[in-house]
């Protein structure tokens, strides 16, 4: 747990040997698809984190991303026939334009206002799918077709399940790297205090700016797999709930940890599943979870275990 | 506050004969009101390159207001501020850190979620490659650099006295070490001109003496230094220069024995003689 939360190479090896042994206990293909789901929920969440736990900004709208990057997929590769890799990466560039245009105004909002302005770029993105049914399908939703690559078809939770896994790790990976560098001290320093880090020639706003798209393209991309994975997807990916979930999964986990994003969203992704032997029970007991651990644990899952253990080093 | 007239406060002769050096910031004209109370009213003053140069003044007479003007935190509502020979009024606080101004704050404002280390580190910012691409794939010459980073981080924090904090989280710091750990910080980004906004204040007395030293040292390799400062004793041994200001606006100029026998200085500070 130690090595989980500070250590940059041990604590990919537990988790990549964690993905590799975990299908042998998984029995079936139901297992395999929540543990899919709990991976694309993970990448969405380390994004995530790098704007929330540690740059202290707060995003209500990051399933808007996730959705955009799934339709873009959906669309470009399925109505107009895209190669599936370049309907993915437009889907991103575009995420990222947009993510840049809204994040100059709103992030210079602190607190309730900025909570208020992407909760609002999100019910948009939102709305946008549900009623521009002629392109995206509507509230029914749209079809889409298999992820292709260099003539090879991405198809069933077998394939799919090490595809994730490998993405999750490049992930982790790339967020470790980005927290242990000067950028990323410059966003701890915004979160810790922004005058000070302007004094010592930090601009807050450039890298407020940055991670706000850096984290919205995380999505993007993550939506766009999933589109490929799933072969359905609905407005309801991209809608406030969705959004919500997102951020529950964060400050569950951990906030400023990035093992703990992980953590965060896979034990939020099977709870849920876990829960369905109380049936009409499973949402008050799922929330009396949630309310306990924030009042027992209040600096999330990962950090509060790792705390218990003795001679805690950084790495 | 009597000490500014304790006998024990000889004029300070090294003061008095070393050669002034050019300006380095000029304050002309300068104005602040906030909500039509003026904090700074039609200040004007000059820093010498090299100097030690000490704001004194009674509660509430705008000491803090300025270094806010001069730093960008706050914009002027009238009047310049010219550093280097640049028109920087208002100019936002990371562009002049990249010319060279740096500071402290009389509230701390530390990086509580990072290491002692890392604060520092994050002084070092203009100095590193902050880019994105290179962070996120741990380019080697990145990695090289903040190597490096981290050593002149370790050797900061012992100048200042805190080798033995090097470790250890800011939260778990006592007060005494975290004014020092803003001095090492600031010190970092390699400032030319270096604001100090109280450094000694809610320091015993042998802490006190300690930041002189560092203070002193700092102005000897080279760094101008604006200081605000209570403790008189402090003041008045380490300035070259004073200012006084009561109500925004100044009042006296000169050396610490100048200032300090100032009829008008005595009075702001003890109620004025009728």
């Amino acid at each position: 747990m130690n090595a989980l939360l500070h250590g940059r190479l041990t604590g990919l090896l537990v988790m990549g040997a964690v993905i590799a042994i975990l299908p042998a206990f998984l029995p079936n293909n139901f297992y395999l698809d929540i543990a899919i789901l709990a991976g694309f929920n993970a990448m969405v969440c380390v994004g995530l984190n790098l704007l929330i736990g540690y740059a202290g900004q707060i995003s209500l709208g990051h399933a808007g991303f996730f959705g955009i990057g799934a339709y873009a997929s959906g669309v470009l590769a399925g109505t107009y026939g895209w190669p599936p890799i370049l309907a993915l990466l437009a889907g991103a560039v575009f995420v990222g334009v947009l993510a840049f245009a809204v994040a100059k105004p709103i992030l210079r909002l602190k607190g309730h206002y900025l909570a208020m302005a992407t909760l609002g770029i999100g019910i948009i993105v939102s709305i946008v799918l549900r009623t521009e049914s002629g392109i995206t399908g509507g509230p029914d939703g749209m079809m889409v077709d298999p992820f292709k690559i260099f003539g090879v078809e991405l198809y069933g939770e077998k394939v799919w399940y090490w595809v994730v896994g490998a993405l999750l790790v490049g992930v982790v990976w790339l967020s470790l790297n980005l927290i242990d560098s000067p950028m990323g001290r410059a966003l701890r320093a915004v979160h810790g205090s922004e005058v000070a880090a302007e004094v010592v020639g930090v601009d807050t706003a450039r890298f407020k700016v940055m991670v706000f798209v850096l984290s919205a393209v995380f999505a993007s991309v993550a939506g766009s797999l999933f589109a490929h994975y799933a072969g359905l997807i609905t407005p309801a990916k991209a809608d406030f709930f969705k959004s919500i979930e997102l951020v529950t999964m964060v400050v569950f986990g951990g906030m400023a940890s990035t093992f703990g994003a992980v953590v965060g969203a896979v034990v939020l992704t099977l709870l849920p599943q876990a829960l369905t032997v109380f049936q009409d029970y499973q949402q008050i007991v799922l929330g009396g979870i949630l309310m306990a651990t924030m009042v027992f644990m209040p600096k999330g899952l990962l950090p509060t275990l790792a705390a218990l253990l003795p001679a805690r080093r950084r790495a | 506050m009597n000490m500014l007239t304790t006998p024990e406060l000889a004029p300070d002769t090294a003061a008095q004969a070393r050669r002034v050096g050019p300006p380095i910031l000029k304050v002309e004209h300068l104005s602040r009101e906030f909500g039509g109370v003026l904090a700074i009213g039609d200040l004007s003053f000059t820093i010498a390159a090299g100097d030690i140069h000490s704001i004194i003044g009674p509660n509430g007479a705008g000491k803090t207001t300025l270094f806010n003007l001069v730093t960008g935190v706050y914009k002027p509502s009238g009047g310049r501020v010219l550093f280097d020979g640049a028109d920087v009024s208002g100019m936002a606080p990371y562009k002049l850190a990249a010319r060279g101004m740096s500071r402290t704050f009389q509230n701390l404002q530390i990086f509580f979620n990072m290491t002692a280390l890392e604060n520092v580190m994050v002084g070092r910012h203009l100095h590193l490659n902050t880019r994105l691409l290179p962070a996120l794939f741990r380019f080697p010459s990145l990695v090289r650099k903040d190597r490096e980073a981290r050593d002149r981080a370790v050797q900061l924090m012992t100048d200042v006295g805190l080798a033995k904090y090097v470790d250890a989280d800011a939260a778990s710091m006592p007060y005494g070490a975290l004014k020092r750990l803003e001095i090492a910080r600031a010190l970092a980004s390699e400032p030319k001109l270096l604001l100090l906004d109280e450094p000694a204040a809610g320091l015993n007395a042998t802490e006190s003496r300690e930041i002189d030293e560092v203070i002193k040292t700092v102005a000897a390799n080279g760094v101008t230094i604006i200081l605000v400062e209570h403790d008189m004793k402090m003041v008045m041994g380490i300035s070259h220069r004073i200012t006084a200001l009561n109500h925004g606006r100044k009042l006296a100029e000169g050396t610490p024995q100048e200032v300090a026998s100032n009829p008008d200085v005595i009075a702001a500070y003890l109620g004025a003689a009728p």
